[in-house]
């Protein structure tokens, strides 16, 4: 065997493996398209999107409400990760000494090793009496989904957004130091609005771990499909729909959980979109 | 050959290993009862369970048989027995008027109950008061017991719901038995276990739940139902409304394999494991 070859031969089989993983995505997106798409167009798309009453075992198939659940229990913790979030990227990528960044980031990345399933089970066991007791309701609450998600997108978020803010040249902040800003005005001014296509990148990714999270939220959220009106409602997800009730469906309730897939799937396609076009675009 | 190449040989037969291994392991599991066929269960969701326990024993008993248990509903049981794609289907049920041809033996029953906190002050439901409160259209504990304080502030009586996932063998007994054509009111809290409705309603003053009678624990308090509690009697007298058998079906009387298996679970170790999986046995057994 000549060394070109051999050199062509291990080629492909980089690039078998390569479309292996591909085809893979290929192969799961097509099987949910066929599961959970003739149950929608037989339904019509609209009364199962807009459709707000969930009784799949009497012929109901409307998931607005997890739809809305989803993006509400989304965007909740966003509001308490970003700010949390962003400041510890900026802490430990510009004013934390190295030993305490040392310190710090691992510790962080810990925090996106420990299981879905303890985070809610903390929160059912801590975070929904102290609801229950302080502010009223059931407890189970989109008020717990949001805090149990917000902590547990953290790690996601910081790392990415300390990467963006560490990829910005030194002489940004070397010449805004030199034109007599103080470092809180360089951060401020110059280094975060030049981090910014990552850190919305960052933010981005964050939002699609908290889409799809399944397991603490179906613990916490309480899982009532219905349209939550107050933070303290009760409400169930996309991802909390499926798991919790695929494991009896059958016929049309079982496709009408892929459909469910299938919306949720387009979610995470949309934002996994926008974030690689921002990365690509904050890279040039 | 060269260095690399050596090296990437290697990494190669490594991973064509792992995955040798994982193929024999599955086969040891699969293939290790022989290759005769299996006595094939199919029906109820809410028999599965307790039939995979009874099977278990029974193929610890007889080495050389095997039991295939299967969900898929207690219509699909009746059906699959008919047809015989089942030897045995499994119904928790009684059968339709329509469902003739079929023999049914029961082998065990269940009954859903009713539970709340135990600092609860309700004792009794009536099934209207249960629909009432099941339809949403009774929300507060204040309209079923009383006022529970002299405070007009209503906020903290207000009732907690918690039911079952769609699909659930105890929700549709539950609706069966109870809604009579109703729907459960979206507001409930949806769990998917009996455990977590159970720990619920242990940790919420307000709340109220149905499980099955064999998974009543002290840290919830069972409502009687229409007068009459829960227990193996007022279920096997049929006193007690919120009740179900668990039957097993085969098309004519049971013979062979199919007959073996149910005298099995008819027996006192296969009423044992009846009560061991928090149901309720059809012989009663000496202690």
């Amino acid at each position: 065997m000549t060394v070109a070859r051999r050199e062509k031969a291990i080629e492909r089989a980089l690039l078998v493996s390569a479309l292996s993983a591909v085809s893979m995505l290929a192969l799961i997106a097509a099987f949910i398209l066929i599961e959970g798409a003739p149950v929608m167009l037989r339904h019509g798309i609209s009364s199962f999107l807009a459709g707000t009453r969930w009784a799949p075992t009497k012929g109901s198939f409307g998931i607005l409400p997890m739809i809305v659940a989803s993006v509400v229990v989304t965007l909740g913790a966003m509001v308490i990760a970003v700010p949390l979030g962003l400041s510890c990227a900026v802490f430990l990528a510009e004013i934390a000494p190295r030993r305490a960044a040392n310190f710090l980031r691992p510790a962080i990345q810990l925090l996106a090793g420990i299981p879905s399933v303890v985070y809610g089970f903390v929160g059912i066991l801590f975070l929904v009496p102290l609801i229950r007791e302080n502010l009223g309701g059931p407890g189970l609450s989109v008020l717990a989904a949001v805090v149990i998600l917000g902590v547990m997108v953290l790690p996601t978020l910081i790392g990415i957004a300390e990467d963006a803010i560490e990829a910005v040249p030194r002489t940004y902040k070397e010449g805004a130091l030199a034109l007599g800003c103080t470092h809180a005005q360089a951060i401020r001014r110059v280094i975060l609005p030049a981090a910014r296509g990552g850190i919305i990148a960052a933010v981005i990714l964050a939002m699609g771990r908290a889409v799809g999270e399944t397991m603490a939220v179906i613990m916490v959220i309480g899982n009532a499909a219905i349209i939550p009106c107050s933070v303290l409602d009760p409400a169930r997800t996309l991802t909390s729909n499926i798991a919790l009730e695929m494991g009896y469906a059958a016929g049309d309730h079982q496709k009408a959980l892929f459909a469910t897939g299938v919306v949720l799937f387009a979610f995470i396609m949309v934002l996994n979109s926008i974030a690689t076009m921002r990365i690509v675009r904050g890279r040039r | 050959m060269s260095k690399g190449l050596g090296h990437s040989t290697r990494a190669v037969s490594a991973s064509w290993l792992a995955a040798a291994i994982v193929v024999a392991m599955a086969l040891a599991g699969c293939g290790g009862r022989g290759g005769r066929r299996a006595l094939v269960l199919a029906g109820s969701t809410s028999v599965q369970p307790v039939a995979e326990l009874i099977a278990e024993h029974y193929e610890v008993e007889h080495p050389h048989h095997s039991v295939n248990v299967q969900g898929g509903g207690s219509t699909a049981g009746v059906r699959a027995a008919l047809e015989g794609a089942a030897d045995i289907g499994m119904s928790s049920r009684a059968l339709k008027p329509d469902e003739v041809g079929l023999e049914p033996i029961v082998v065990a029953r269940d009954a859903v109950v009713l539970i709340v906190h135990p600092s609860n002050r309700t004792t009794d439901l009536t099934p209207e008061q249960v629909r009432a409160i099941y339809t949403g259209r009774i929300t507060h504990w204040s309209d079923v017991t009383g006022p529970k304080w002299s405070s007009d502030d209503r906020r903290d009586d207000i009732i907690t719901l918690v039911t079952r996932e769609e699909g659930s063998g105890t929700r549709s007994a539950f609706e069966e038995g109870v809604m009579a054509k109703a729907d459960i009111t979206p507001r409930a809290l949806v769990q998917d276990s009996t455990g977590t409705v159970r720990a619920i309603v242990a940790s919420d003053p307000n709340a109220i739940g149905y499980i099955s009678l064999g998974m009543v624990s002290s840290e919830v308090r069972a409502l009687t139902y229409g007068g009459v509690q829960a227990t193996e009697e007022t279920v096997e007298e049929g006193t007690y409304a919120l009740a179900r058998p668990f039957l097993l079906l085969t098309r004519g009387a049971p013979s062979g394999e199919a007959g073996q298996f149910i005298r099995f679970a008819l027996s006192d170790e296969g009423q044992q494991l009846v009560v061991r999986a928090g149901y309720l046995p059809v012989r009663r057994l000496d202690p």
